[in-house]
């Protein structure tokens, strides 16, 4: 029953999704209001129908219906209900499911926002914008309809479901994968606003302010599902680290970097009309890399944690890929002529410059990304032999592209335009220069050797010293002007450049994550030994004694577990309790990580082994310092992104309900 | 003007050869060469000292474990070749017998692989279990600890 209904919904979406672009193309181009209005009112219905297709397999999956294929792979009768629930991205089908409902959701809501009322320039393209976004439906709901049906059958119906494997059954599959999937698709408005100007051979610099808060807004979803991910592998996969150049978390990073770098030209385009092309190209291959990255991962063609097993869909999204390009290329040459830059550059110190090459970084670290990840692909390819780069190659390569990174962030914000004097350089750099090498310097002295970590320490000394240099300068200059107490002036200039500042604030989180980062790979120490009961193990200051092994049964396993007591310069910290999971008919157990999170340094500790009579434990113990400063960092952007991008009328309100308050 | 685009054309290609330079190092510090066990075998002299991955199944009954010294060995084959794996530390969740491994290592001049890192191979091919397991079961197998309330 749900099968037929399911796989008719489909179809019909479809079918209404094709009439819903094609429409809108006949609407424009004649300019039949009623022609635009009959394909909005498709839009939304194709909304509706991929609604009513995302309720019936929820249905399935809640009431646990294995005569569904899907079901039957992804759910099992004893799960929670919210693991029934995130069985919808649990694999394949699913996913695609789930990814195509984002898309109609996006395309409904475009519709809603900018046809009728929306900023000026809007309308002329929005029928356009609805074209590309329902070709990108076309592309996920024949995947569907002719490749992997979510909605197929199982015969015989198995008595109960294989279930999600279990290491998915946690809290945070109910939110890192939607993060990455909103991320994901969120980059798809920007660049069906690109093509739309291309087709309709609109001023390029309208769909940039159209979709601003669009990019930044998917940029800041993708952002915090790669952080979410990590934090997530970090807290329970039991290996310590939470990122290790997994194709599929590479498949994340590519269209991070390059929307990252869309986010920084486009203000130069903004402001003096150059990088016209430039732009494009990056919303195109950031939109070309988030299907890439579904077509690596999704295809089976590389080995991966992540992966799905493989089938006509790997093809499928290739041929999707392709087409893509050519059409998107063919459209940026198609209006070559229209894409001229009017600016130049007029020095190489300048924040132009600046910017390019941030851009050039970024790009840069990409393609090196690439390179290392598809490396297995090429070699095979022209050498017939299989060869793979590892960690140590995107190690290697990526540290000091991202030094220059980190330089750049701090010189970007503030150096002039057009072209730095040495007068503005020395006002904007010189004591945060100096403040940094003073903070740098006492760190050597205070015993941090590593030169490493030093240089990542000077320059982020140098960008917090910009940040902060900056927001004392104008606050001040603010209060003086305006005879405002300092702590108004800085909220009203919050406020009053809140793109700006919110910008700076997104900056300082990448920085702390930074030092998180480089702090921890660096100092990490690790250990692993075998003890007996009552024995202790030493790394660094820490001593860890295992006390006893004990067994007991949980809902969905049997949870194997040592009590140990961690010291700490001999004197007791708390108890901690690794253990391994055992589920039934999952052949290999699954590790329960235990730690002590902590602001300077975390105290990690691994079952990795057991003699089952209670008589030896094999405990890992890894201390990471300051790798809780990532994740801190993570929510630093976030707060950043909120500031630049809440909506203007909302903050007001809020300041002066504060004002209110304060008198 | 033509002064001006020669310096930007100078500062590209900078930028780009430091890129190409970058790429180039790190390819040759960390290429890995992926084999099969006959594969290593038949060129076990030109392999020494190469970073190699060595791909294969995991031979029924091959895996040792000391617990004191923490030394793993285990015996990786495709069916033609057999090479013998020694690894410090213990094995990742998945890694058991008859599944397969890949191990990322050297071939040591005495006759074994010295691995330094194991990934298991999550077999993406469900296969039922030849009987359906419960938590008791599980629960048998850890009989002498186990522990009726509370704990953790």
């Amino acid at each position: 029953m749900i099968a037929t209904l399911g796989g008719f919904t489909l179809f019909l979406a479809l079918g209404v999704t094709v009439y819903a672009g094609a429409a809108s193309v006949v609407g424009a181009r004649q300019g039949r209001e009623d022609w635009l209005a009959s394909s909005r009112n498709a839009v939304l219905a194709h909304f509706c129908l991929v609604t009513l297709a995302i309720f019936l397999l929820e249905y399935a999956l809640i009431t646990s219906d294995f005569s569904l294929r899907y079901v039957a792979n992804n759910s099992t009768r004893g799960s929670l209900t919210r693991y029934k629930i995130a069985g919808l991205w649990g694999s394949l089908e699913g996913s695609i499911l789930l990814w195509e409902w984002l898309q109609s959701l996006f395309a409904a809501l475009v519709v809603a926002r900018y046809s009728d009322r929306g900023p000026s320039g809007s309308r002329p393209l929005t029928p356009y914008v609805t074209t590309v976004l329902q070709g990108i439906s076309v592309f996920f709901l024949s995947l569907m309809a002719f490749g992997v049906n979510p909605f197929a059958r199982i015969f015989p119906v198995p008595p109960d479901g294989r279930g999600l494997n279990p290491l998915l059954e946690v809290t945070d599959m109910l939110i890192h994968p939607l993060l990455l999937y909103l991320g994901y698709v969120g980059f798809s408005v920007p660049y069906a606003f690109a093509m739309a100007a291309l087709i309709t051979g609109r001023p390029t610099e309208e769909w940039l302010r159209i979709t601003r808060r669009w990019t930044v807004v998917a940029w800041l979803l993708l952002t915090g599902g790669i952080f979410y991910g990590g934090w997530w592998s970090y807290r329970t996969l039991g290996w310590g680290g939470y990122w290790a150049w997994d194709p599929v978390e590479n498949a994340s990073f590519m269209p991070w970097l390059t929307g990252t770098a869309f986010i920084h030209s486009v203000m130069i385009q903004e402001r003096k009309r150059m990088l016209k092309v430039w732009n494009l190209v990056l919303i195109i291959l950031t939109f070309s890399l988030v299907i890439f990255g579904t077509f690596l991962t999704r295809s089976g063609i590389l080995g991966s944690v992540h992966a799905f097993a493989d089938g006509p869909v790997g093809a499928m999204f290739l041929a999707f890929l392709s087409l893509v390009l050519l059409f998107s290329f063919a459209l940026v040459a198609y209006r070559s002529d229209h894409l001229k830059g009017r600016g130049e550059l007029d020095s190489l110190v300048s924040r132009e410059s600046t910017f390019l090459l941030n851009n050039l970084v970024l790009v840069g670290i990409c393609f090196t990304v690439f390179l290392g990840t598809v490396f297995p692909l090429l070699s095979e390819a022209l050498r017939g032999n299989k060869i793979s780069v590892g960690a140590p190659y995107f190690n290697k390569v990526s540290v000091p592209l991202g030094m220059a990174l980190l330089l750049l962030m701090g010189v970007g914000p503030l150096i002039a335009w057009g072209r730095a004097s040495l007068n503005n350089l020395r006002r904007n750099f010189l004591k945060p220069a100096l403040a940094a090498v003073a903070l740098t310097a006492a760190l050597y002295l205070l015993g941090m050797g590593r030169a490493e970590v030093l240089a990542v320490f000077l320059f982020s000394f140098f960008v917090i010293g910009t940040i902060v240099f900056e927001f004392v300068v104008a606050t001040r200059t603010r209060a003086r002007t305006t005879g405002e107490g300092m702590g108004a002036a800085f909220a009203t200039l919050l406020l009053r450049s809140r793109r700006r500042y919110g910008g700076l604030i997104v900056h300082l989180g990448v920085v702390i994550a930074v030092i998180g980062i480089a702090v921890s790979s660096v100092y990490k120490v690790e250990r692993e030994q075998t003890l007996k009961p009552g024995e202790s193990m030493s790394v660094g200051r820490y001593g860890i004694r295992f006390d006893e092994l004990a067994a007991g049964e949980r809902p969905t396993h049997v949870l194997v577990w040592a009590t140990l007591t961690a010291f700490k310069d001999g004197t007791p910290l708390r108890e901690l309790t690794p253990g391994q999971r055992f589920y039934p008919n999952q052949q290999s157990p699954f590790a329960s990580v235990d730690a002590r999170y902590h602001l300077t340094e975390d105290l990690y500790v691994i079952l990795s082994a057991f003699e089952r009579d209670g008589s030896a434990a094999t405990i890992k113990v890894i201390i990471n310092p300051m790798i809780s400063w990532i994740w801190i960092g993570g929510v630093v952007i976030l707060l950043g992104v909120l500031v630049a991008v809440l909506p203007e009328r909302r903050l007001a309100l809020l300041t002066v309900r504060a004002k209110a308050q304060a008198a | 003007m033509k002064g001006r685009g020669v310096k930007y054309l100078v500062a590209g290609v900078i930028v780009v050869a430091a890129l190409v330079g970058l790429i180039y190092s790190g390819v040759r510090d960390s290429m890995v060469y992926f084999y099969t066990p006959s594969e290593l075998k038949k060129k076990e002299s030109e392999v020494r000292g190469k970073g190699l991955r060595i791909g294969g199944m995991v031979v029924d009954g091959s895996v040792r474990w000391d617990p004191q010294t923490l030394l793993l060995t285990f015996q990786l084959t495709d069916g033609q070749g057999t090479v013998l794996v020694r690894h410090k530390g213990t094995a990742p969740d998945l890694f058991k017998e008859g599944a397969g491994a890949v191990v990322e290592g050297t071939w040591m001049s005495d006759g074994y692989f010295r691995a330094s890192t194991i990934m298991a191979k999550h077999s993406e091919e469900y296969k039922p279990p030849t009987h359906s397991e419960t938590l008791e079961s599980k629960k048998e197998l850890f009989k002498s600890i186990l522990k009726k309330e509370g704990g953790r």
